[in-house]
């Protein structure tokens, strides 16, 4: 296979293309203006469409329309972007309309800093918007992964009639890394969406797409599919990387960006005989609660260090997880500060806090 | 004796009673659309429409085509996705001041300035009325209100917005006018004017806006008879009728 030397950004943009996304809007936020600036060239090229919108929030509504009317739709912005997005995300959620929406995270709160952050953790995986519902969130660690996750994601967002967010950081968004890319697929292929979609009520009975719902029973209903979708989902779609822990005293539990230097971090203890190990949840909604669980059960295991770029966010769901089973500890910077690998060491030594 | 059809519910129209209160001239707008539809020889399958967030919100509900219900203000940002997704089809946005001119006024002004090929129909009734008659950006001046309740102080909360006008300083639309419901005639102009936004759309040639100046007696404290009359005394004169641009 052919390895291209590409940034994230430009990487992901193609793998979308690649994936059958036929319809984007975006708003220009740095750090993930290569998304954009790539697909106003890229899509009309295949016969889609790109839209710089007059905001964020119209971004996230003509993709409500793009792939209400049965496209592949995505759009892409960066944290204060994503804020204004979350009306429309609520909305798109409650119509289980799939596409997908990528945040390369910087850091916040306001409108903090260009550099990367993970401090939308909770946006992501708690819900984000208004009402009851949750996305399906990955978060990618390398730029290949960042190509093969918005590849499948499209596919995921269509199998479960869910909005896909891919939770990157300024870092997968502006570093170069060699990648493969995938085969581009054929639209014409798809699976079709007549059920429900807006493509003109020909030989069938009308569809409309509406959030609305004044019957409280019925709107429970639609609440409970959400997350009977969501619970398929948890049973079946968790991602995760298990690295150096069958062994691991200290399981450091990092993602995006901070595992790889978690990872470092363990290769070099490793070699002055430290057990310490590695668990990388790749989807962190749902978050893989199974194998998690299943490590804090491990008699090996004394104790877990979660690091993240943020005042401590995704150390909540592990602490639900292990649910004392063993001490959860954190170390965490904000934005713009990414975790490098000596720091990480001194923590997990115990000389840094 | 042989049966002749001298007046039917278009194809467009589902048979269904509307929930808008009496008097209210929301259901005369829903029919016009669909007779022109229907007069236009478009099937109901080759129509999609974006419903608002106000007292239209059930719109979906009255047009027996695919629709989507959008966010409050986000009709023409959602249309733009449908659109240019299905540009073969004729798409219609169904959209209240509110909706419009005070939380969508960017998506207005933007799918305007894009000229997308779609037709807003505008309904200016100068009131939040599902929301209980708060007021709207086109109260007039020294309307009572909810929220203005000693008459709209022009010092304190500022002017209606003249939409047509200010959208026709636009480059974009092709086709921008006002109309109104308030007598036979005035409908008849209307169903006209939405027609040829319809016609200009199919022609491929862009935006086109139809501002129709609506009754809310229920929010008016009005009779439905003397809402009407308001409109033909005050509203038009506040908000001229005509065609504010047609680029032809």
């Amino acid at each position: 296979m052919e390895k291209t030397l590409m940034k994230g950004n430009e990487a992901i943009a193609e793998a979308a293309v690649r994936g059958g996304c036929r319809f984007f809007a975006g708003y220009p936020i740095t750090p993930q203006n290569e998304i954009p600036e790539y697909l106003s060239a890229r899509l009309p090229e295949v016969g889609g469409t790109f839209i710089q919108s007059e905001s964020e929030v119209s971004a996230i509504n003509m993709v409500y329309g793009a792939a209400s009317a049965g496209a592949r739709a995505m759009t892409s912005s960066s944290s204060p972007g994503i804020s204004l997005k979350q009306e429309g995300i609520s909305y798109i959620a409650c119509g289980q309309i799939p596409c997908v929406i990528i945040n390369m995270v910087r850091g916040g709160p306001g409108l903090g800093t260009i550099y990367p952050g993970q401090a939308d953790y909770f946006q992501a995986v708690k819900g984000g918007g208004h009402g009851d519902y949750k996305l399906l969130v990955y978060t990618p660690a390398t730029v290949q992964e960042a190509v093969d996750i918005t590849y499948k994601s499209f596919e995921m967002a269509d199998k479960y009639r869910i909005p896909v967010l891919i939770l990157g950081d300024g870092t997968i968004g502006q570093m170069m890394e060699p990648v493969v890319l995938p085969e581009m697929k054929d639209p014409a292929t798809f699976p079709s969406k007549e059920s429900w979609a807006l493509t003109g009520c020909k030989d069938r009975p009308k569809n409309y797409m509406t959030t609305l719902d004044m019957d409280p029973d019925r709107l429970e209903a639609i609440t409970d599919r959400l997350f009977d979708v969501y619970e398929q989902i948890r049973q079946n779609d968790v991602e995760y990387e298990e690295y150096m822990c069958d062994d691991a005293e200290t399981v450091i539990v990092a993602y995006g960006i901070v595992s790889r230097v978690a990872k470092a971090a363990v290769n070099a203890l490793r070699a002055q005989g430290k057990k310490v190990g590695l668990f990388r949840p790749i989807t962190v909604s749902p978050y893989p609660d199974k194998a998690l669980g299943a490590l804090a059960d491990k008699a090996c295991v004394k104790k877990f260090l979660v690091a993240e770029l943020s005042k401590g966010q995704m150390v909540e769901d592990v602490r639900l997880i292990v649910n004392g089973r063993k001490p959860v500890e954190f170390y965490g910077r904000t934005g713009g500060h990414v975790i490098n690998t000596e720091e990480l060491i001194e923590v997990i030594e115990g000389g840094k806090r | 004796m042989e049966e002749k059809i001298v007046f039917k519910k278009p194809a467009l129209l589902e048979d269904k009673p509307l929930h808008y209160c009496p008097g209210c001239t929301h259901g005369i707008v829903h029919r016009l659309i669909a007779e022109c539809v229907e007069e236009l020889g478009i099937a109901p399958e080759n129509v999609l429409g974006v419903a608002p967030v106000g007292c239209a919100v059930f719109a979906y509900e009255y047009f027996r085509c695919d629709m989507a219900e959008a966010a409050h203000g986000r009709a023409p940002a959602v249309a733009t996705g449908m659109k240019r997704v299905h540009p073969d089809k004729l798409m219609f946005v169904y959209q209240g001041d509110g909706d419009l001119a005070s939380i969508g006024m960017a998506e207005t002004v933007h799918a305007a300035a894009r000229n997308e090929n779609f037709t807003v129909i505008f309904i200016n009734n100068g009131i939040y009325g599902m929301t209980g008659g708060q007021m709207a950006p086109t109260t007039l001046e020294g309307q009572y209100s909810t929220t203005s309740q000693k008459g709209r102080d022009v010092l304190v909360n500022g002017y209606p917005i003249h939409v047509c006008e200010m959208l026709s300083q636009l480059k974009g639309p092709q086709y921008i006018e006002r109309v109104s419901t308030h007598d036979a005639q005035h409908v008849l102009k209307a169903k006209k004017a939405i027609k040829k936004a319809f016609q200009y759309q199919l022609e491929g040639k862009g935006f086109s806006m139809i501002e129709v100046l609506v009754a809310c007696p229920t929010n008016w404290k009005m009779s439905p008879e003397k809402a009407l009359q308001h409109i033909k005394d005050e509203v038009t004169e506040y908000f001229p009728l005509g065609v504010y641009k047609d680029r032809g």
